[in-house]
């Protein structure tokens, strides 16, 4: 007698659907590769390019709790959204996020991120100034590396003061292929 | 290597059930019967997640779940009115690959010597009382009692984890 995927997924609904979890999570498809994406009870807490689902269960929940579970269903909406973006369809997201984790100038420079529009980019200094710390591009750009939700948090739209490209926590090449979506290139 | 997990947080609870959710889900389809252990199984690992947080190691995470289980199989018992199915054949094979004692010998540790022995026979090895009054030199009946004795003095223990 052997579990059914039935049971084995309303299993995974009704821990998700009596609010049991801290984080919930499935790999989604995109033109960029699979993508994880996680969500606490907040919003989406982490977005990943090359997914490596047991190291990253491992890290979600240190950060926001052992009660995780994969769970498709819990994530349909952030995948909807994304899936749209990646048709073009979709110039802006409407999922919540969780920012817990991001603290102090992080955290203002999360959200000064989250303002830059579709299609446009923005430089490192600038969101420095913006978050208040006007010589702390470098910083920024340490932030932008460390971005929990990329794509959402649009880092790819951030560049450097000449318009080079710079860096991207998933690749220049996939940096490129946001901006060129976006029709920013 | 008990001693080498004993400071370890329980791991993301995706492993846990990935670990125990086959084993669990045979346990059960033998305790309740197959159709019956579908809601069982479900019960089981939403109690288990339910206490998850609160849990601060990761020892005998398999017989805390298979603990639950049980639980969970008497109360649909309970509610059916039914007999518990009993196994024919003690088949530990299909529960586990090691035998269920490697974990149950561990959590029983406190009992009484009688107690634990019911209780690890009855859940560990799925003796019947049959077997079990046989193997302890006693009824079948008293088998039952050092078991269900025994049950009831590891989950008050289990309360105040």
């Amino acid at each position: 007698m052997t579990l059914s995927p039935d049971l084995d997924r309303r299993f995974r609904e009704a821990a998700a659907a009596e609010g049991l979890l801290d984080v919930s999570y499935d790999l989604a498809d995109s033109p960029l590769g699979p993508l994880l994406v996680a969500r606490t009870q907040r919003g989406v807490c982490r977005i990943s390019f090359d997914p490596e689902p047991a190291r990253a269960e491992e890290e979600l929940a240190r950060a926001f709790g052992a009660r995780l579970l994969r769970v498709p269903r819990a994530v349909d909406d952030v995948r909807r959204e994304l899936e749209e973006y990646f048709e073009g369809e979709r110039r802006g997201f409407e999922v919540t996020v969780d920012l817990r984790l991001a603290r102090d100038f992080s955290r203002r420079v999360l959200e000064q991120l989250a303002l830059v529009p579709y299609g446009r980019t923005t430089t490192y200094g600038t969101l420095a100034t913006q978050a208040g710390r006007p010589r702390a591009a470098r910083a920024v750009g340490t932030v932008m590396n460390r971005n929990p939700i990329p794509i959402v948090l649009p880092c790819h739209r951030v560049v450097g003061s000449t318009g080079a490209l710079v860096g991207y926590g998933g690749g220049l090449e996939r940096k490129r292929q946001l901006l060129a979506l976006e029709g920013a290139l | 290597m008990m001693e080498s997990l004993s400071m370890s947080a329980p791991p993301p609870f995706e492993r846990f059930y990935a670990d125990h959710r086959e084993a669990v889900f045979a346990y059960l389809t033998r305790l309740v019967g197959p159709g019956p252990a579908e809601d069982a199984f479900q019960e089981t690992f939403l109690r288990a997640l339910r206490a998850y947080g609160g849990l601060r190691h990761a020892e005998h995470l398999r017989a805390w779940v298979f603990t639950i289980a049980t639980r969970v199989a008497a109360d649909e018992h309970r509610r059916r009115r039914a007999g518990w199915h009993s196994a024919d054949v003690p088949d530990i094979e299909t529960v586990d690959e090691r035998p269920g004692y490697e974990d149950l010998s561990e959590l029983t540790r406190p009992l009484p010597p009688k107690e634990r022995a019911a209780v690890v026979l009855r859940y560990g090895y799925d003796f019947d009382y049959e077997q079990i009054g046989a193997a302890l030199g006693s009824s079948p009946e008293a088998a039952r009692q050092a078991a269900s004795s025994g049950v009831r003095r590891l989950r008050r223990k289990e309360d105040r984890p």
